[in-house]
C-alpha cells in the first residue's frame, strides 16, 4: 500500500481540511440556529459562549488552511503545463481538456470550485469575528445573529460545491506524482 | 449609510454599552469582499492585461492575485468600516439585506456559465 505525495496533499485538503470543515458546519448552524434564537428558553452561558467563539475560530482556520493548500500545493500540479510529447496522466488539467467527455469537469467544476471555495474563509471569518465581538449578546442582536447564520449557510454550501468538484475531479483526473510513501507491505501473491 | 438611536447593552463582558456597529461592519465588508472576489475573477479571465496583473505567484497563476487582491481589499474595507461604525447603532435590516444581496451574487457570478455571460 502506498501513496505519493501530492495523492496524500490532496488527500489532506481535501479529506482532512474540507471535509472537516463541512461536518462543522451543520453543528455551528444548529448552535446559532437554536441557542442563539431570541425565542430560546435556556439562557446562553459563558461555556456556551466560550464553545461557539472557538468552535466557529477552529472552523476559519479550517478553512483558511483549505483553501491556502488547495490554491498554492495542490493547484500548481493541477494546473502544470506538460512538455511537448509527455504522457497527459501527471496533468490533470491538461488530461481533462483533451476530450470533450471530460473538459466540463475543468471549465466548469475546477473553474466554479477554485473561486465559490475562497468564499468560505471571508464568511467564517466574519461569523468567528461577530462571535468574538458580542459572545452571549448574539441572542439580542438577532439581526445580526440571522446574518451570521445567512453566511454560515452560504459558506456550507460554497464549501459543499468545492468537495463535490475536488472529489469528481479526483475521479476523473486525479493529481499525482512526487516521491512515493511506502505505508505498509502487502502480502506476496 | 444612515444611523438611528437604539438602546445598546452591555458587552459580552458586561464592562460597557455595546452597539451593532462592529458586527455591521464586519458583516458588510464579508459581502463587500465577496463580491469582489467574484468580479476579480470575471476581470481576469476577460481582460489579458488583468490575468497577467493578477499573477502575484507564477505557478498559481492569475487565481493569486485574484484571491489576495479581495482578500487584502475586504480586510481594508472592514477596518475602515468598523473605526466608522463601532461606537454607533446602524439600521442593520438594510446592511443584512445589502451583504446577503453580495453574497449570494458573488455564488452566482463564480458559478462559470454565468460569468461567461460578461
Amino acid at each position: 500500500m502506498e501513496i505519493t505525495t501530492r495523492s496524500l496533499w490532496t488527500l489532506i485538503h481535501g479529506m482532512g481540511f474540507g471535509m472537516l470543515y463541512l461536518l462543522a458546519c451543520s453543528a455551528a448552524i444548529v448552535e446559532l440556529w437554536r441557542r442563539y434564537s431570541p425565542a430560546a428558553a435556556a439562557p446562553v452561558t459563558s461555556r456556551d459562549e466560550r464553545f461557539l467563539r472557538f468552535y466557529l475560530l477552529a472552523m476559519a482556520v479550517l478553512a483558511w488552511i483549505a483553501v491556502l493548500t488547495g490554491t498554492y500545493a495542490i493547484y500548481p500540479w493541477y494546473r502544470a503545463v506538460p512538455p511537448a510529447g509527455a504522457s497527459l496522466a501527471g496533468y490533470p488539467q491538461r488530461l481533462l481538456l483533451s476530450s470533450p467527455a471530460t473538459s466540463g469537469w475543468h471549465s466548469i467544476g475546477m473553474e466554479w470550485k477554485e473561486h465559490i471555495a475562497w468564499l468560505v474563509p471571508i464568511a467564517i471569518t466574519m461569523a468567528a469575528a461577530v462571535a468574538f465581538q458580542y459572545g452571549r449578546n448574539l441572542r439580542r442582536e438577532p439581526q445580526l445573529r440571522n446574518a451570521v447564520l445567512v453566511f454560515v449557510l452560504v459558506s456550507f454550501i460554497a464549501a459543499g460545491v468545492a468537495g463535490f468538484f475536488g472529489a469528481m475531479l479526483v475521479k476523473a483526473a486525479p493529481v499525482s506524482g512526487g516521491s512515493t510513501l511506502h505505508l505498509i507491505r502487502g502480502a506476496q501473491p | 449609510m444612515n444611523t438611528q438611536t437604539r438602546p445598546a447593552h452591555s458587552s459580552a463582558h458586561g464592562t460597557a454599552a455595546q452597539t451593532n456597529g462592529a458586527g455591521a461592519a464586519a458583516v458588510l465588508a464579508a459581502g463587500i469582499g465577496s463580491f469582489l472576489l467574484a468580479v476579480f475573477a470575471i476581470v481576469g479571465d476577460k481582460s489579458a492585461a488583468a490575468k497577467s496583473f493578477f499573477i502575484f505567484s507564477k505557478p498559481t497563476g492569475p487565481l493569486s492575485g485574484v484571491t489576495t487582491s479581495a482578500i487584502v481589499l475586504w480586510i481594508a474595507i472592514w477596518i475602515v468600516l468598523h473605526l466608522g461604525w463601532r461606537a454607533r447603532s446602524v439600521k442593520l435590516a438594510r446592511i443584512n439585506a445589502i451583504s446577503i444581496a453580495l453574497l449570494v451574487l458573488a455564488v452566482l457570478l463564480t458559478f462559470p456559465p454565468i460569468a461567461g455571460l460578461f
